[in-house]
């Protein structure tokens, strides 16, 4: 072999790249087409989040977590209003519990289908995302219907909801639950037996169990690799305790595996969502806490305690007793994790976002090791990063 | 409920760690900095294999300043351990993780970035988020949260009204 043929080329990717699904960059070391070493150059969507969480009480926080991470937006403001009912020591009312529940499962299979959608673009089979968006467009319309928002809802309420469900509420999120079973087969047929899709992800990108381990990735990335460990399951949330799913695993830890986790994640979280109509019952959506929750409209007219709470509660928030908690959901991407600080004052001394997206890109310098430059496309896909969650500090 | 595991961990920690703390069930230890990287390994070996997060909180005015957060996960058994060393602002040095957690590598890059806490032995310590030539670290609570004018080389920027000039509006015109 010659002295040229020996020379490593360094390939800058992005950090605009159709592939990047954000604003990605990656420093390749090549030799010929293999990659020799990765570093990612991160930073590009760093909004400082966590810096503006420390200056807004907690309840004006409620806006950030959705634009943190924008994909599953219901499932970011359950993670950030859990955290702080842990810190407050409050819990939601059972109907606000179970409604969360179906908003986040609704979100978990929102978030997955535009995956499946974007990263089957990412290896030309451009007609998924619009199967996948159509579907989309449907979980969509129901947060719009609960919320008044298709995305950045601030739905959700330190202890409970801002309202209650409007009517029809239950009957349109059946029927998403119905379609989506022959909907996900079609998209198997489409997929699964598709040649050019198992080519081009099985055996690319393999992470193995001790390297997701090492790396602390979580999400379908680990249990594509057979980590069994899921947050609902390990230390369930918000009445996840009382629902019958599975935890899907992958053995070989490829993007093949995690593409096969995600779609049954999928099937898994409609039956929750079905489980979770049924024990749907009526009742309060909000607690009944004076010192958390506003007073009902009608009491303020009648009460002057109503009055006061009602000030002090917008004008200056609630004040948690002084202490630190970590809560964390499993979002589609992996552990969301909030870390509250309080100092018994109205506003976080320290509020830290713990992203699976973070994490998990920290291990794709091993998952493209020896690969081909066509596969780290592959590979950022079946991440599934949002690099919002990745970078914005988060 | 506190699990049985980070029980156990508390307890085998006891004479390494320098105080302990109960909030919400969780338990924190406070380590001194030269035992960090004897509990790590510990707490690892003991099957909490994951370092969930590693971060830091500025408190000032209390001393010491910076506290460095680890947030230690046994995925099998379902527990959580909380790690804590207590850093000064002018010795800001905390040995680094890397080692026995390979995650910490960019976890304690963002720490460094936004608090401006050195790790030793860290094999590629540089900021991560932030540019490189940016200046102080902003996560500091001494670092003020305030907006910045935009430079444009070279011109000023326009204002809308500069780009769309404001004209009176006038009534459209009925179709014939």
């Amino acid at each position: 072999m010659s002295e040229l043929a020996r020379e490593t080329l360094v390939l800058n990717m992005g950090p605009h790249h159709p592939s990047t699904h954000g604003v990605l960059r990656l420093m390749l070391e090549l030799e010929g087409e293999v990659i020799l070493r990765t570093e990612p150059v991160i930073g590009y969507l760093h909004t400082g989040f966590e810096k503006e969480m420390e200056t807004r009480t907690y309840h004006q926080n409620i806006v950030f977590p959705p634009r943190i991470e924008y994909l599953a937006t219901m499932i970011e403001e359950h993670a950030y209003v859990l955290a702080v009912e842990k810190l407050l020591g409050v819990r939601a009312p059972e109907r606000a519990e179970t409604i969360r529940i179906i908003l986040a499962e609704l979100s978990r299979i929102a978030s997955h289908l535009v995956w499946l959608g974007t990263s089957a673009v990412d290896v030309n089979v451009t007609s998924m995302l619009m199967y996948c968006f159509n579907d989309r467009e449907r979980i969509m319309d129901i947060f719009e219907m609960v919320s008044g928002q298709r995305m950045m809802h601030g739905y959700m309420r330190v202890g409970g909801l801002q309202w209650d469900v409007p009517a029809g509420f239950v009957e349109q999120v059946r029927a998403v639950a119905d379609d989506l079973p022959g909907r996900l087969d079609e998209y198997e047929r489409l997929l699964t037996d598709n040649l050019i899709w198992r080519e081009r992800t099985e055996g690319i990108a393999v992470l193995s169990h001790d390297d997701a381990l090492r790396y602390g990735c979580t999400g379908p990335i680990a249990r594509g690799s057979g980590v069994n460990y899921d947050v609902r399951k390990a230390f369930p949330y918000g009445g996840y305790e009382a629902y019958d799913f599975d935890v899907p695993l992958g053995s070989r830890g490829d993007s093949f595996d995690r593409y096969t986790v995600r779609v049954e994640e999928m099937r898994q979280s409609r039956r929750i969502i079905l489980q979770a109509l049924d024990r749907l019952r009526d009742g309060p959506v909000m607690v009944d806490d004076r010192k958390v929750a506003l007073p009902p409209r009608a009491e303020l007219v009648r009460s002057i305690e109503a009055v006061i709470h009602q000030f002090k509660l917008v004008s200056e928030g609630f004040h948690p007793p002084v202490g630190e908690v970590y809560s964390a959901v499993e979002s589609p991407r992996g552990e969301k994790g909030y870390y509250l600080v309080s100092d018994g004052g109205n506003q976080p001394v320290r509020a830290r976002v713990r992203s699976p997206s973070f994490n998990n890109l920290q291990a794709l310098p091993v998952m493209i090791f020896r690969h081909m430059v066509s596969d780290v496309v592959v590979a950022i896909a079946s991440i599934d990063i949002v690099l919002g969650d990745g970078d914005v500090d988060r | 409920m506190i699990a049985e595991a980070a029980e156990a961990l508390a307890r085998d920690l006891a004479g390494l760690a320098e105080a302990e703390d109960r909030f919400r069930d969780e338990v924190t230890l406070v380590v001194p900095r030269e035992r960090l990287h004897d509990v790590l390994a510990r707490a690892r070996d003991a099957s909490f294999a994951v370092l969930t997060d590693l971060t830091a909180v500025d408190r000032l005015p209390a001393q010491p300043r910076f506290e460095v957060v680890y947030l230690l996960t046994n995925y099998t058994a379902a527990a959580r351990v909380r790690l804590k060393v207590r850093v000064e602002a002018d010795d800001a040095l905390v040995p680094s993780a890397e080692a026995v957690y390979p995650g910490a590598n960019w976890l304690e890059r963002e720490v460094y970035d936004m608090f401006g806490i050195r790790f030793s032995g860290h094999p590629d310590l540089k900021r991560i988020l932030m540019p490189d030539d940016w200046e102080g670290h902003p996560l500091r609570k001494d670092f003020p949260l305030v907006e910045e004018p935009v430079h444009f080389a070279g011109h000023t920027p326009k204002v809308p009204s500069a780009i769309i000039p404001k004209t009176p509006r006038t009534p459209p015109t009925p179709p014939r």
